[in-house]
C-alpha cells in the first residue's frame, strides 16, 4: 500500500496563495475557513536572518491522535495511501480531533462536522494531482508515494536537506519541507 | 529573532484554540461530582450506614441523576453535529476515551436507578405506588444492597477517572498530557461530592464524617496538584511553558486565588476548625469547595487548549 505525502521546496515557494485559492475552489471550503494556508517564518540574528515561506495543511500523519480519539470512527485512515479522512455522516462534531491535532489543522465546518485537507483524494484516485499541487506556479509542491524509492517525492528527499513540522509531538507527519 | 506569520484564521482555532467553551468544563465538573457522589453513596450502602433512616445515601442518587443529566445536556449542546449523536452508540472505539465515556454513562444510569429504587423519595412513590413494593423487596435482601453499593463505587471511580483521561490523552495539549490529571479530577470530584453531602446531610454524625473526609480529599488534591506541576516542570519545554501558564502566566491569578486559595486552603482551614469543634460547621466552606472545583475545570480546559507544542503563543 502506498504512503502518500508531499514534499515542498521552501526555496521555491513565494507564498502566492494560489494553493489556498485552488483548495477553496476545488473543495468548496466555506468562507472564513482554511484547509491550507501560508506560513512565513523568519529566524536568526541580524545580519544572518533566514526566511522560510511554507504552504501548510493536515500532515496526514502516520501516528494519528485525531483518529484514535474519535469516538465514532468518523476520523479514519483511508485504504488508499494512508490518507487521513473524516466521514461527515459519522462525525458528531465533538471537536476532540480538533483538540488532538498538534498542527491545529482541523476546523469545524459550518454544517457541523470536522473538516480538513483530504490530499484531494477524489482527484488522486482518478490519477490526478491534488488541486494545490496542480496549480502551484513555482512547482514547489510535489505529491506521491513516500514508500516508493523511485517516486519523485522519495528522490527529492534523498537529494536535499528537509524538515517536517513539530516532529517532537510524535505524530510522524508525511509532509516534508526541503530547505 | 523568531517571527511567524500565518494566513490561517479558522474560527475558534486562531490565534489560540478555544474549541471547547463552557459546556465541557461544566460537564467535567458535574460528571466528577456525580462520580464522587456515587462513590460516597455506594460506600454508605456497602458499609451499612443506609440502615439509619436519615442517611443521605437516599437523596444522593436522585440528585446525581439530575446533575449528570444536566451535564450530559451541556455535552449535547457542545456537539456541532447534534442530529448524529446516536452514532456514539453504533460503535465502540477502543482508543477513544470519549467512546469509553459514552458507554460508561450507559452503565452509570442503571447503577443510579438501582440506588434510587432501594428507597425512592415519597413524591415518586405517591405517583408510582408499585415502586414501594419493589423497594420493599430490595430492602429484604442486604446482599443486593451491598452489591448496588459496590456497583456504584466502581462506576463512580470509572466515571471520575474518565473525565480526566479524556483530556490527558491529548498529546497535542501539553498541560493536559499528564498521567496525573485523572487522579486530580477523581480526587476533586470526591472532594466536591463530600462538600455537597456535608452541606445537605441531615444526620449530624454524617455531616461530621463528610467534613473530615473532605479535609482528607482536599489535602490529597493539594498533593496531587503539586505532583502534577512537578511532573510538568521536569518535562520538555512545552510542558514547562504549559505549567507556567497556571503558575505565573495568564491563568495564574484565577488559579491561585480561586482554585488554591478560596477552593482548597481557606475551606480546609475552616473545616479543620469545625471538625475540631473550634467553630460551628458552616455551609461557606463546602460551597467554596464546590465553586473551586468548578473553576478548576474551567481553568484546566481553557489553559490546556491554550498550551501548545509550538511555543509562539507564549512570546
Amino acid at each position: 500500500m502506498p504512503r502518500y505525502g508531499m514534499v515542498i521546496d521552501t526555496r521555491k515557494c513565494v507564498g502566492c496563495q494560489d494553493c489556498v485559492v485552488a483548495c477553496k475552489t476545488e473543495n468548496n471550503v466555506p468562507e472564513g475557513h482554511n484547509r491550507d494556508w501560508i506560513v512565513t517564518e523568519s529566524f536568526g540574528k541580524f545580519p544572518d536572518i533566514n526566511l522560510e515561506i511554507r504552504t501548510e495543511r493536515c500532515n496526514h500523519c502516520s501516528e494519528t491522535p485525531c483518529v484514535s480519539c474519535c469516538p465514532t470512527g468518523a476520523s479514519h485512515i483511508h485504504d488508499v495511501g494512508g490518507v487521513v479522512l473524516v466521514t461527515h455522516e459519522k462525525c458528531i462534531g465533538c471537536k476532540a480531533c480538533v483538540e488532538a491535532c498538534p498542527y491545529d489543522a482541523r476546523f469545524i465546518h459550518p454544517d457541523g462536522y470536522a473538516d480538513k485537507c483530504t490530499f484531494c483524494i477524489h482527484r488522486v484516485e482518478k490519477g490526478e494531482k491534488p488541486a494545490c499541487v496542480e496549480v502551484c506556479p513555482t512547482y514547489c509542491m510535489h505529491f506521491g508515494d513516500l514508500d516508493d524509492p523511485n517516486s519523485e517525492v522519495s528522490k527529492l528527499l534523498n537529494s536535499r536537506k528537509y524538515h517536517a513540522l513539530m516532529t517532537d509531538a510524535g505524530t510522524k507527519p508525511n509532509i516534508f519541507y526541503l530547505v | 529573532m523568531h517571527e511567524i506569520f500565518t494566513t490561517r484564521n479558522n474560527p475558534n482555532i486562531d490565534p489560540v484554540m478555544a474549541m471547547w467553551g463552557w459546556e465541557i468544563p461544566v460537564y467535567l465538573f458535574l460528571g466528577g461530582m456525580v462520580a464522587g457522589m456515587m462513590i460516597i453513596a455506594g460506600y454508605f450502602l456497602f458499609s451499612g450506614r443506609h440502615k439509619e433512616s436519615n442517611c443521605s445515601c437516599y437523596s444522593i442518587p436522585l440528585t446525581s441523576f439530575v446533575l449528570l443529566s444536566l451535564g450530559m445536556f451541556a455535552l449535547f449542546l457542545d456537539l456541532a453535529h447534534k442530529p448524529y449523536v446516536w452514532r456514539l452508540y453504533t460503535t465502540f472505539q477502543v482508543t477513544s476515551p470519549m467512546s469509553w465515556g459514552a458507554w460508561i454513562l450507559i452503565l452509570v444510569y442503571p447503577a443510579l436507578i438501582a440506588n434510587i429504587l432501594i428507597r425512592p423519595p415519597s413524591w415518586i412513590t405517591q405517583k408510582f405506588p408499585k415502586l414501594s413494593d419493589i423497594a420493599g423487596k430490595l430492602q429484604a435482601h442486604p446482599f443486593f444492597i451491598k452489591n448496588v453499593g459496590i456497583f456504584n463505587m466502581v462506576l463512580g471511580m470509572m466515571l471520575g477517572a474518565y473525565t480526566g483521561v479524556l483530556l490527558s490523552t491529548m498529546g497535542s495539549r501539553p498541560l493536559w498530557n499528564s498521567s496525573l490529571l485523572w487522579v486530580l479530577f477523581l480526587v476533586s470530584g470526591l472532594s466536591t461530592a463530600a462538600a455537597y453531602v456535608h452541606l445537605i446531610a441531615k444526620n449530624k454524625n454524617e455531616s461530621e464524617l463528610l467534613a473530615k473526609a473532605d479535609n482528607g480529599f482536599l489535602v490529597v488534591e493539594l498533593f496531587v496538584i503539586v505532583m502534577l506541576f512537578l511532573g510538568l516542570m521536569s518535562s520538555a519545554r512545552p510542558h514547562i511553558e504549559a505549567a507556567q501558564l497556571l503558575l505565573t502566566g495568564t491563568y495564574a491569578p484565577a488559579f491561585w486565588v480561586f482554585v488554591i486559595g478560596l477552593g482548597i486552603i481557606i475551606p480546609l482551614g475552616l473545616q479543620l476548625l469545625a471538625v475540631n469543634h473550634k467553630v460551628k460547621h458552616t455551609p461557606i466552606a463546602p460551597i467554596m469547595v464546590i465553586i473551586g472545583g468548578l473553576i478548576l475545570r474551567f481553568i484546566i480546559v481553557s489553559a490546556g487548549q491554550y498550551s501548545h507544542w509550538f511555543n509562539a503563543h507564549f512570546k
